[in-house]
């Protein structure tokens, strides 16, 4: 890949692992997570932060990753899907309340969809439906309707109650 | 919902596509990474109309990294134009324009670069210089003699204007007491996936083969692909394991693919083209029906609805694409599910400075489904009916199945009254007037809405031979292979991408049932273009229909592939073997048995065992035909649309803020049959979605233009699309009337909800605004129109 000459040398705390990385500045960070790190996880929606498609957890707050350059988050650490998964074919309780309720289709916007819930449950981890439809209100899904996710996120939260465990994040 | 008769089909089982998509394993065109992959990023006009004078691509190949700049020239000379669905060979569409740009955002130039991001810093350094030209936007304006010719040598801007008469629809007028005339507007919006259409193509030309990856729901994809760069189809491979991130319709990129192909086979390396959103939303070429109705109906005093003219003038946008076919297909409901004896429908196709349309979820059922309900309130309205009791004394009784409307269609099964008082009994009817009633006394405008419509499913694509006699396509086949290797394991192969309705979960649920396998155990895989069995794709509400019927009838013909082994191996005549989830048995002797791996065992070793003339292993495939496919259309333009009717009958009820004029559903619930469902999380997930794109479609999104032919509604921010917020909790009510036609009794559902949306929102708009003594019949109803609205009424009545 053809690098501009102000290209710059940045680390990144992503999923836990170190990154060192020689970046064009205007790099965003979904590209650089995607592109650079090949976490393919966060998708690109509509690139000017509506949509919600690319978010990642930045220090825990669901942030979205196409309106943050790359040498920004320098210093932050950061959390993909790929970061929450507990390992391969392995599902955390959120992961796997979406697949009991089928809270997707396509499966584009459902990873951000986890992380944003992720987020909520370990601020709140009894939600009320209104707590939940506003946590999600910034993602947007095409398929669903909502309401499969909405029930996916209340039923994960059940579980987890259940454990008395908080959602595991990997930083 | 009742498991019936079936072990796995209409449990409530997991969808297998979900474990990758939860852990973002999906694999998305954007995720496909080919060593080498250059670029592309587009040059748009900025006009709606302009003459291309001159290209300077000089500063631009001069850049570092820029490897190539295609224009619409170099591109004409080398390719076909796009195939087109009605027979207008001066409407030639093709990927970038060619001295003439006929919309803006239309693309003029292709940069091709090592990363996106330099292909589009280089796009902004060509210098196209540009005439601009006179341009019409408006379809009424657009057909009006003298207009501004959008193709000059079509000669006109018409594309379609064909009036069908189906009945006595004069004598019928002239006998009907009452009569009533409507015009109603479905707005331009689309379905518009969060994920943007993208393809990598990569020419391989040392084995002479196209590898094509692609965010697509197409049929026909890879001969499309094919005609336009004059290659056999069996020089394109089209992958249909791509995950594609929503479609519902519209992930056609034709032209995209046609682009990259040719560049990739031009430059020698693959080249990938991911749209960015605006790209996406201008020229992307995927744009929605905006269409205009002029609905008249007669009726008697008791509210029979006895004839209808429907006139429906469709703004496909610049080019023809597949679009105006969109005002064939709902010919197969032109009634709804009322028992209208005679129809006039005139179809018009217009083009305009606008952008192309393509295919959009219902293709052009919704449209037509708020018409005629729109038209249905009105007449309530007029005779101070219950909008509810005119609908039951008009819809077809179920002792009338099968009912062939007068367009020639007939439907296959239905009891609508059912689902109907099915709906009222979870919440009685009175009981929501009372809350209107209540919201109304709390100085809230509120009305309540009601729309009853119908899904046609199951795909056959009848329209094309009714609107352009040169296709005489009556074939419309899906298919399913099975494999049983020698572990004893099932291999399904399906052959289309899909875009979330999860067909992997389908097939295995399908094959389960018949074979008396766990479906889990059932690996489903997807083939390409060059390995696959003949199939079209996931369109036209077809995929349970088709897929269903393809993986059910290679699933018998593995069964009785099993039982003939069996017979033959204990030595017993095929009638006294008895099949048990894998297991053949002899009835008179049920300790005589084969079990599933020792047939699975003679079947690939023991040739010696199997009955004479028998192929070893077992391998098994299906190509089904569409059910009640296979008739052209008659002289007088009556067709066999699609097989299936489900039924969907909405009632809710929506208050409006009269200062904000901010609508807001305060109760929704919805009846529904669509025959057996195979997987009910599935079936509830479709429904619920097209709940909220119909009530997007119906309040918030519109891809508006401005009077200098600009798209104003490009991004996100201008184009909404319903979040949580504006979704409402909705009850479904299931009711299952089983298809006739089709293997397990099912219907289709990939549209459902997204078809009556629309109609029951605006209903309910009306009836709460009908107070002040006005009306709308504009989609969408967004929040500034609604509040002009009802400020005006309300100055004028001093409120």
């Amino acid at each position: 890949m053809l690098l501009g000459a102000n290209s710059m040398r940045i680390k990144l705390t992503v999923n836990g692992d170190e990154y060192a990385l020689e970046i064009e500045p205007r790099t965003t960070l979904l590209d650089c997570l995607r592109d650079h790190l090949g976490l393919k996880g966060a998708h690109a929606g509509c690139e000017h932060g509506v949509c919600g498609a690319c978010t990642v957890l930045f220090d825990g707050v669901a942030v979205r990753s196409c309106l943050i350059f790359a040498p920004q988050a320098e210093g932050t650490p950061i959390t993909t899907i790929e970061g929450i998964t507990p390992g391969p074919g392995e599902l955390s309780p959120l992961q796997d309340a979406f697949c009991e309720t089928h809270g997707m289709q396509c499966g584009y916007c459902t990873p951000a969809m986890i992380l944003v819930a992720h987020a909520l449950l370990a601020d709140n981890p009894n939600p009320t439906r209104d707590d939940i439809v506003e946590a999600i209100s910034g993602n947007l899904c095409r398929c669903t309707g909502y309401a499969q996710i909405v029930e996916a996120i209340a039923l994960a939260a059940d579980r987890i109650r259940g454990t008395n465990r908080p959602p595991e994040v990997r930083k | 919902m009742s498991a019936g008769p079936h072990r796995f089909v209409s449990t409530d089982r997991r969808v297998r596509e979900d474990r990758r998509f939860v852990a973002g394993k999906g694999r998305f065109v954007a995720d496909i990474d080919l060593p080498h992959t250059k670029h592309v990023a587009l040059v748009t006009c900025p006009y709606p109309a302009a003459r291309i004078i001159s290209i300077d691509k000089r500063r631009a190949l001069a850049m570092p990294g820029v490897h190539y700049l295609l224009d619409g020239r170099e591109l004409a000379a080398a390719t076909l134009p796009l195939m087109a669905g009605l027979d207008t060979p001066n409407v030639p569409r093709r990927p970038l324009a060619v001295d003439t740009a006929r919309y803006s955002g239309e693309w003029v130039a292709a940069v091709v670069a090592d990363t996106r991001a330099l292909a589009e810093d280089a796009a902004e350094e060509i210098d196209i210089r540009y005439e601009a030209l006179p341009f019409v936007l408006d379809a009424e304006k657009a057909i009006e003699p003298g207009a501004v010719l959008v193709h000059a040598a079509h000669g006109s801007n018409v594309l379609l204007d064909r009036t069908f008469v189906w009945g006595e629809v004069e004598n019928d007028f002239a006998a009907s007491p009452r009569r009533l005339s409507l015009r109603v507007k479905w707005g331009r919006s689309s379905t518009v996936p969060i994920e943007t259409f993208g393809v990598v193509a990569n020419w391989d030309a040392w084995r002479d083969v196209l590898d094509v990856y692609a965010s697509i729901q197409m049929p026909k994809y890879p001969d499309q692909i094919a005609m336009a760069l004059q290659l056999p189809a069996s020089a394109v491979r089209v992958h249909y394991d791509v995950d594609v991130g929503g479609s519902y319709g519209v992930k056609r990129g034709i032209k995209h693919s046609v682009l990259v192909s040719y560049l990739t086979r031009r430059l020698g390396f693959p080249v990938r083209l991911v749209e960015d959103r605006l790209e996406n939303m201008r020229g992307g070429d995927a744009h929605g029906p905006e269409r205009l109705f002029d609905v008249d109906v007669a009726f008697d005093n008791n509210g029979i609805v006895r004839s209808m003219k429907m006139r429906a003038l469709e703004n496909v946008g610049a080019y023809a694409g597949r679009s105006p076919f969109q005002l064939g297909k709902p010919i197969g409901a032109i009634v709804g599910p009322y028992k209208i004896k005679s129809v006039q429908y005139r179809a018009i196709a217009a083009v305009t400075n606008k952008t192309t349309q393509d295919a959009v979820r219902g293709f052009g059922q919704a449209p037509t489904n708020l018409a005629l309900e729109r038209a249905m309130d009105e007449v309530a309205n007029t005779l101070g009916l219950d909008p509810l009791e005119l609908r039951r004394r008009n819809m077809i009784r179920r002792e009338e199945f099968p009912y062939t409307i007068p367009s020639g269609t007939t439907y296959d099964s239905g009891d609508y009254h059912t689902v109907v008082d099915k709906v009222l009994a979870h919440t009685s009817y009175d009981e929501i007037k009372t809350e209107r009633d209540r919201l109304r006394a709390e100085g809230k405008l509120a009305g309540i809405g009601i729309a009853a419509c119908l899904e046609p499913s199951g795909g056959n694509a009848s329209f094309e031979p009714l609107l352009n006699p040169k296709n005489t396509t009556t074939t419309w086949m899906d298919s399913c292979r099975i494999d049983v290797d020698l572990s004893a394991a099932i291999t399904a192969t399906m052959h289309t991408s899909s875009a979330g309705q999860g067909h992997e979960t389908l097939v295995a649920t399908v094959i389960g049932e018949v074979v008396g396998r766990d479906p889990d155990s059932i690996r489903v895989v997807r083939a390409n273009s060059l390995n696959s069995l003949p199939s079209n794709s996931p369109v036209g509400s077809r995929m349970a229909i088709m897929l269903g019927g393809a993986a059910f009838h290679a699933a018998h013909k593995l069964k009785a592939k099993l039982m003939a082994i069996g017979a033959h191996d204990l030595g017993i005549p095929l009638e006294r073997t008895v099949y048990e989830q894998g297991n053949v048995h002899d009835r008179a002797a049920p300790e005589k048995r084969c079990t599933w791996e020792e047939l699975v065992a003679i079947a690939h070793r023991n040739f010696h065992r199997l009955p004479e003339g028998f192929e070893p292993g077992l391998a098994v495939a299906h190509v089904y035909q569409v059910p009640t496919g296979g008739t052209l259309p008659t002289a007088d333009g009556r067709v066999q649309m699609y097989p299936c009717f489900s039924f969907e009958f909405h009632l809710i009820l929506l208050s409006i803020d009269p200062d904000l004029g901010a609508p807001r559903i305060v109760r929704y619930r919805l009846g529904h049959d669509c025959g057996t469902v195979i997987n009910p999380k599935i079936v509830r997930g479709m429904t619920m979605g097209g709940i909220a794109h119909g009530i997007g479609a119906a309040l918030y999104e519109e891809f508006a233009y401005n009077e200098d032919g600009q798209l104003i509604a490009q991004t996100f921010m201008d184009y909404l699309l319903p979040s949580s917020h504006e979704v409402p909790v909705v009850e479904i009510v299931h009711h299952e009337t089983p298809s006739p036609h089709t293997v397990l009794g099912q219907k289709g559902s990939g549209e459902s909800g997204y078809l009556g949306a629309p109609a029951a929102v605006a209903n309910a708009i009306n009836d709460a605004i009908r107070p002040l003594g006005i009306s709308i019949n504009a989609l969408p109803l967004n929040v500034s129109k609604l509040g002009d609205l009802i400020a005006d009424a309300r100055a004028r009545r001093g409120i």
